[in-house]
């Protein structure tokens, strides 16, 4: 590897050819702040626009100041990150950046959690010297998303994973010089563009320009009105993020005091999605086989590769920019809604009580989830199956709102029926892991055999694409796996061109699945956290008696009992839906 | 016999209509009116010595021809001719009076090289270029050079881009054919965007072909097929006779595969732009062409190394490429003659503002803005006192009466504190205020900031807001200080050539107009008048007769006084709407 | 004219090209062409040179006045558009500024009529290169 010798603030660094003055300077120890810049190592993303200019440097020798983050080291460079005229530059440009936002900090979304207000506390700002007139833009609420577009600072970090990750192209900027802000073309409102709200614009938005549709308050009415029986379910990945807005270390598994700070807030029963996502595979995966059983039959009309379905961004996403191949995904609903279809019906029924006075909560990492409840064809009557659905971020916030002690709560148990699941449910919250379910069912279920292995390491991991082979006793089943839309594209694309070769295709919408997903605890770049989470999912399923969902005995009980059998009539009325070509869905007001 | 009399206003002001009355009373007294014309002309640009008068068809040249000198005139050279020696021009460096015009200095002031063919031929026949040497250099190179032998040359010659940066173009040129690509790309930057400037305007709508031929050699130098104009959509004109130049080229096989028989292939295509300034930007340029958002990247990678579509892309203004041709076939020692040092060859400049000859002007490296000013642009309209001269436009700075005699080229115009630019060249008489001049140019970058930079896109609304404030006459000391600081601050860390420089017009005034600034805030006075805001309604007591008629008319009664009683006008509450002055009839209501 | 397909060719041509403009040009011949070019750029367009050249064209042919009218790119003289250069045979030409249709009149009958020069002239201040 051929190396490069460079000074920074004196010290004599040696680097990789090619690296830039900001990581050289991490290397040695300096830290020079960072606004637009983001780098999410582990899943590959990169923002550096160079457009904040707050990680401005001075390179001996040069005319202009240098932004840190997209300047390469040259050898015998000189570098000073931090001497009168750098400090007094990087100051003022965030004066003016602070000059051009509201500063309702203290009543603000992003409150105690915001990039920008952070770097004016380090940076000891107690005036803004230039203030002026402040550019403004209209409010923007969506189902899921509200933009706040005056506390846009133009970092395009949304803009960034918008198209070039998610390749959504919903955002980008408009308008020009200080009316620049980010929007959708046309400055249509998000609701009616093709944004699948998989929230990965909020997960990096720095300030509060984007957030979340804040539901607590809702939650809170309904605990407290006596006439509802609230109940909640939780799904897989917001166990293993939740500690992280409480100080606790990435990974910390906290599903026992997530059930008991549930219980605490009021609601009347505590449950958990996992029981729906191992409904889920008994469905997907029963479908599965009924696909393949079919195409091995013959019927070269069956539609392959089955996609999964459990994914809102990733049902949005197809229904707007692949609408003609809308019958490949599996008709299986999402665990969320299956959880929701079941509560109202089954649940309902046996606690007596009527669907209007039962209100279903739902805590997701994901903000997709706020849309997908409200969509027509989950409800009955005007009565959705899943009434509320919040964040794990809003969950925390109700949590600390009720005085209560996150931290020395005791470990408890969610509640039955709908509160049992097993290890393949929980790895529902990471990539690979819904597939790596289905497989763990669709063997025992196709082969008769117990599996020798339940962990299909083949089918983990943090690779964008990734593909294995799976020996079904002889009949070998191809996987494919995508997270990030820009993935799940090339793959779609692979299918509409004829050059698909898999069975079976996982899709998340959100990179690293829903540990990574819109509604969780902000990693502010550091991707070190969504590996953590990945690894807490998988320690949690390793820790689980039952690992498969077939086995699940209040889900065998379930069929027993109510739905008869996967895929049978009740099934398909509660627990499968249709999709909708929304291509021409979007509109310019 | 023809005697031209200068009728341009700086001669007008020194008394040539006199002059000219004179000499037609004379000439009708002499009864020579059957054989001898009175006519006044246009300016000849040489105001400084005038009133100038000219005797055809003998181009005998009299300068600083007082009305007086008639007589001697007629009487001496029309009639004996005999040529009056007192009244000739003396050459300032040899001290020789000069009698023929055409040997005269000042007409050598401008030369053309860029506009050689701008108003002389026909733009849309191609014949009319090719029988002016066109497409011979394309020829040459072609047939009799290598593309490195090209290379050479261009640097030889020492020509730099004349969209303002100046960066060699000969290396530019080598850059990119050291760039290895299947793909290369020839770009001309006609995105021009300077307010009041319209040299590449004019050099496509007067000579289409130069650019084209240019276009063609810099493809060969660098390896490169295909051409693009990115022009703006708003030159029409430009649009239309680059379209007809372009087919007429391709009719005659010189553009297209094969071109004269030499396996070399290149053809042109037109991109159009919206007319955003930053557009001018070589990046923000490329990023407009291929569909993308017109904002700016952070340099390197330059376009020479991963431009359009991530392929080696030279890109240069269509002024410089209008040089090309003549380099060529004039060769790069006779280019590397003309000019300074280290600037080489010519610059068009638009001439604008206060001045006499606004018009379109090609003069040397390291002529001064003196003679720029006073002997082509035939100086400061109605007589009026020079004050600045801002060239660069948004991106320069204001240069004042210390830096006329300084020659005009790059590095100059950088070390006064301006830029070359691309030729735009303002002229400011005492009626302009300084501060104002500043505003306005920030209200054009602000209007034309991309956005995407925070210190461009705030800074500079920021900047303009203070410049405002104190035209309002609500500035403060500590606001000159903040305009110092943020304008050093803004051109340290723009993204972009347009951000860095765009505080140039602030700073530059407030180094070279500091007294100015003062005056706003601590009088809070204008001098040149110009902040309504600033100036003050008074009632000169000596004039006042107490008619009453002042106080009757203002809509804000902020006048006050009793009838046959000295009236006064309180600051507080005066708005400047001026009905007091209109409506008193005694001279007694004054500006301030 | 066909393809240029050598620079022998692109010469030849010029040579022909180059004898048929300066017969325009330079030649002393009197019995040769008129030649008035008008400043077709946008700043004169704006200031009414199309229809000072349509006037031109028009007028001259009625007057019955043997001259060729061309367009032709910016003088750089914008202060006095329209601007309109005047090629008596023989003669150095003569740029006349402010050019309107009275003007043009004045032009046709004063100065290519009978060679009278008329106000308005706009003297030529720049060298343009040589040619080769």
């Amino acid at each position: 590897m051929e190396t490069i010798k460079l000074t920074i603030d004196n010290k004599v660094v040696e680097v990789a050819k090619g690296t830039t003055v900001l990581k050289a300077a991490k290397e040695a120890g300096i830290h020079i702040p960072t606004l637009c810049y983001l780098h999410l190592h582990d899943l590959n993303i990169e923002n550096k626009p160079a457009g904040c200019r707050i990680c401005v440097v001075e390179i001996e020798g040069r005319r202009n100041l240098a932004p840190s983050c997209v300047t390469e080291c040259l050898e015998g460079m000189v570098v000073s990150t931090h001497n009168i005229r750098v400090l007094n530059a990087r100051k003022t440009v965030l004066e003016l950046i602070l000059s051009d936002h509201p500063t309702d900090c203290l009543i603000c979304a992003k409150n105690g959690n915001c990039e920008l207000q952070t770097m004016a506390q380090e940076f000891g700002i107690r005036k803004i010297h230039y203030e002026g007139e402040q550019s403004t833009y209209r409010e923007d609420t969506s189902p899921a998303i509200i933009r706040d577009i005056d506390k846009c600072i133009m970092c395009r970090r949304c803009e960034m994973m918008c198209n070039e990750v998610q390749t959504v192209g919903v955002l980008s900027a408009v308008n020009r010089g200080f009316m620049s802000v980010v929007a959708p073309a046309f400055e249509r409102n998000l609701d009616h563009s093709e944004c699948t709200y998989c929230g990965q614009c909020v997960a990096v938005c720095p300030t509060g320009a984007l957030t979340e549709v804040d539901h607590t308050n809702n939650i809170i009415r309904a605990l407290a009105d006596p006439t509802k029986t609230v109940i909640v379910q939780t799904a897989p990945a917001v166990r293993a993020a939740l500690g992280e807005e409480f100080g606790m270390e990435p990974g910390n598994l906290v599903t026992g005091k997530m059930a008991a700070a549930l219980r605490r807030l009021g609601f009347n029963y505590v449950f958990d999605t996992d029981f729906a996502a191992d409904l889920t595979i008994m469905e997907e995966g029963t479908e599965l086989l009924d696909r393949l059983g079919r195409y091995l039959g013959g019927d070269t009309t069956v539609p392959l590769p089955m996609l999964t379905s459990c994914c809102p961004g990733w049902v949005s996403f197809f229904e707007h920019q692949f609408p003609e191949m809308r019958d490949i995904p599996s008709t299986a609903r999402s665990p969320q809604q299956m959880f929701g279809a079941i509560a109202k019906t089954y649940f309902a029924d046996k606690i007596g009580v009527k669907r209007e006075d039962l209100v279903v909560v739902s805590i997701m990492p994901c903000l997709a989830k706020k849309y997908e409840c409200q969509r027509d064809e989950f409800s009955t009557n005007g009565n959705p199956d899943v009434d509320f659905s919040i964040s794990t971020r809003e969950l925390a916030h109700l949590i600390k709102q009720s005085n209560i002690d996150f931290d020395s709560l005791p470990d408890e148990d969610f509640d039955n029926p709908l509160g049992e699941s097993t290890g393949a449910a929980v790895i529902f919250g990471t990539t690979g892991g819904v597939i790596e379910a289905a497989c763990r069912t669709a063997y025992e279920v196709h082969t008769g055999k117990k599996l020798e292995k339940i962990d299909f390491m083949e089918l983990r991991g943090m690779e964008y694409i990734r593909e294995a082979t799976i020996d079904f006793n002889g009949l070998p089943i191809k996987i494919g796996i995508a997270h990030g839309l820009g993935n799940a594209r090339k793959l779609l694309q692979d299918i509409k061109d004829g050059k698909s070769e898999f069975h079976a295709i996982e899709i998340m919408a959100c990179p690293g699945g829903c540990i990574g997903g819109g509604g969780q605890p902000l990693h502010h770049g550091d991707s070190s956290i969504i590996k953590a989470r990945q690894k807490a999912i998988y320690r949690e399923d390793a820790g689980k008696t039952i690992r498969k969902s077939h086995e699940n005995p209040f889900i065998v009980k379930l069929y027993e009992e109510f739905l008869g059998k996967p895929l049978s009539e009740k099934s398909h009325h509660l627990l499968h839906t249709h999709y909708f070509d929304k291509s021409k869905d979007v509109t310019v007001e | 016999m023809h005697v031209l009399v200068c009728g341009g206003t700086g001669c007008h002001a020194s008394e040539s209509e006199a002059l000219l009355e004179n000499l037609k009373t004379i000439i009708t007294d002499k009864g020579l009116d059957n054989e001898v014309q009175v006519i006044a002309t246009g300016c000849f640009g040489f105001c400084e010595k005038g009133p100038i008068v000219k005797i055809m068809p003998d181009n005998t040249f009299y300068t600083q021809v007082t009305p007086a000198d008639a007589r001697e005139i007629i009487e001496e050279h029309l009639v004996k001719g005999r040529k009056v020696n007192r009244l000739l021009y003396v050459d300032p460096e040899n001290k020789e009076q000069i009698a023929d015009s055409k040997h005269m200095g000042f007409y050598k002031k401008q030369l053309r090289i860029a506009l050689r063919n701008c108003g002389f031929i026909d733009p849309e026949n191609i014949d009319e270029y090719i029988a002016r040497d066109g497409y011979e250099a394309l020829a040459k190179c072609l047939t009799e050079m290598t593309p490195q032998q090209v290379t050479e040359i261009m640097k030889k010659s020492g020509l730099r881009g004349r969209g303002g940066g100046g960066f060699p173009t000969g290396l530019k040129w080598e850059i990119t054919s050291k760039s290895v690509s299947d793909i290369k790309y020839v770009v001309c930057n006609a995105d021009e965007g300077d307010p009041g400037a319209f040299m590449d305007r004019s050099i496509l709508e007067g000579d289409p072909h130069s650019v084209i031929e240019a276009m063609a050699i810099c493809g060969y130098c660098i390896g490169a097929s295909n051409g693009l104009v990115y022009i703006r959509a708003e030159y029409p004109l430009a649009i239309d006779r680059l379209k007809t130049a372009i087919a007429q080229a391709r009719n005659y096989g010189l553009l297209g595969n094969d071109i004269m028989g030499t396996g070399f292939s290149f053809d042109i295509e037109l991109r159009y732009g919206a007319g955003a300034f930053v557009c001018g930007e070589e990046t923000a340029l490329i990023h407009s062409m291929e569909g993308l958002r017109g904002e700016p990247t952070v340099k390197p990678p330059f376009p020479s190394v991963s431009g359009y579509y991530g392929k080696p892309t030279n890109v240069n203004n269509v002024e410089t490429f209008a040089n090309v041709p003549v380099i060529i076939n004039k060769g790069a020692d006779w280019f590397a003659s003309i000019g300074t040092e280290k600037s080489k060859g010519t610059k068009v400049f638009a001439l604008a503002g206060k001045i006499n000859n606004v018009g379109l002007i090609e003069v040397p490296m390291g002529t001064t803005l003196r003679e720029v000013i006073y002997e082509i642009g035939g100086g400061i309209k109605d007589g009026k006192k020079f004050k600045a001269v801002q060239t660069g436009g948004p991106s320069g700075g204001c240069l004042t009466e210390k830096h006329l005699d300084s020659p005009i080229d790059y590095d100059n115009l950088i070390a006064a504190g301006s830029m070359m630019g691309s030729g735009g060249m303002i002229v400011m008489d005492e009626d302009d205020c300084m501060v104002s001049i500043a505003k306005f140019y920030l209200d054009f970058t602000v209007e034309e900031s991309c956005g995407k930079c925070a210190p461009c896109r705030i800074g500079n609304k920021r900047l303009y807001e203070i410049l405002d404030k104190l035209t309002q006459g609500n500035g403060t000391r500590e606001d000159i200080d903040s305009l110092r600081n943020l304008g050093n601050v803004i051109k340290d860390t723009a993204l972009c050539g347009l951000g860095q420089t765009s505080p140039n017009p602030v700073l530059s005034t407030i180094e070279n107009f500091w007294d100015e600034y003062i005056e706003h805030v601590t009088e809070k006075k204008c001098r040149s008048g110009q902040c309504k805001s600033l100036l003050q309604y008074v009632i000169d007591a000596e004039n006042c007769v107490g008619c009453t008629a002042c106080a009757r008319n203002c809509p804000v009664n902020a006048i006050s006084g009793e009838r046959k009683g000295i009236h006064v006008i309180d600051q507080a509450t005066c708005i400047k709407c001026g009905a007091c002055l209109e409506k008193c009839k005694f001279n007694a209501v004054l500006i301030k | 004219m066909g393809e240029v397909k050598s620079l022998a060719d692109l010469r030849k041509i010029k040579e022909d090209l180059r004898a048929k403009m300066s017969l325009r040009e330079n030649s002393n011949n009197p019995e040769s062409l008129v030649q008035i070019k008008v400043a077709m750029a946008t700043c004169g367009i704006a200031s009414g040179a199309k229809q000072v050249m349509d006037f031109f064209i028009e007028e001259l042919e009625k007057r019955n006045i043997q001259a060729v009218v061309t367009q032709t790119g910016c003088m750089g003289y914008c202060f006095a558009e329209p601007t309109v250069e005047v090629t008596l045979p023989g003669k150095d030409p003569v740029v006349y500024g402010y050019v309107d249709a009275a003007k043009a009149d004045n032009i046709i009958e004063k100065y290519i009529k009978n060679g009278e020069l008329v106000d308005g002239i706009i003297p030529v201040n720049y060298e343009t290169i040589e040619k080769n």
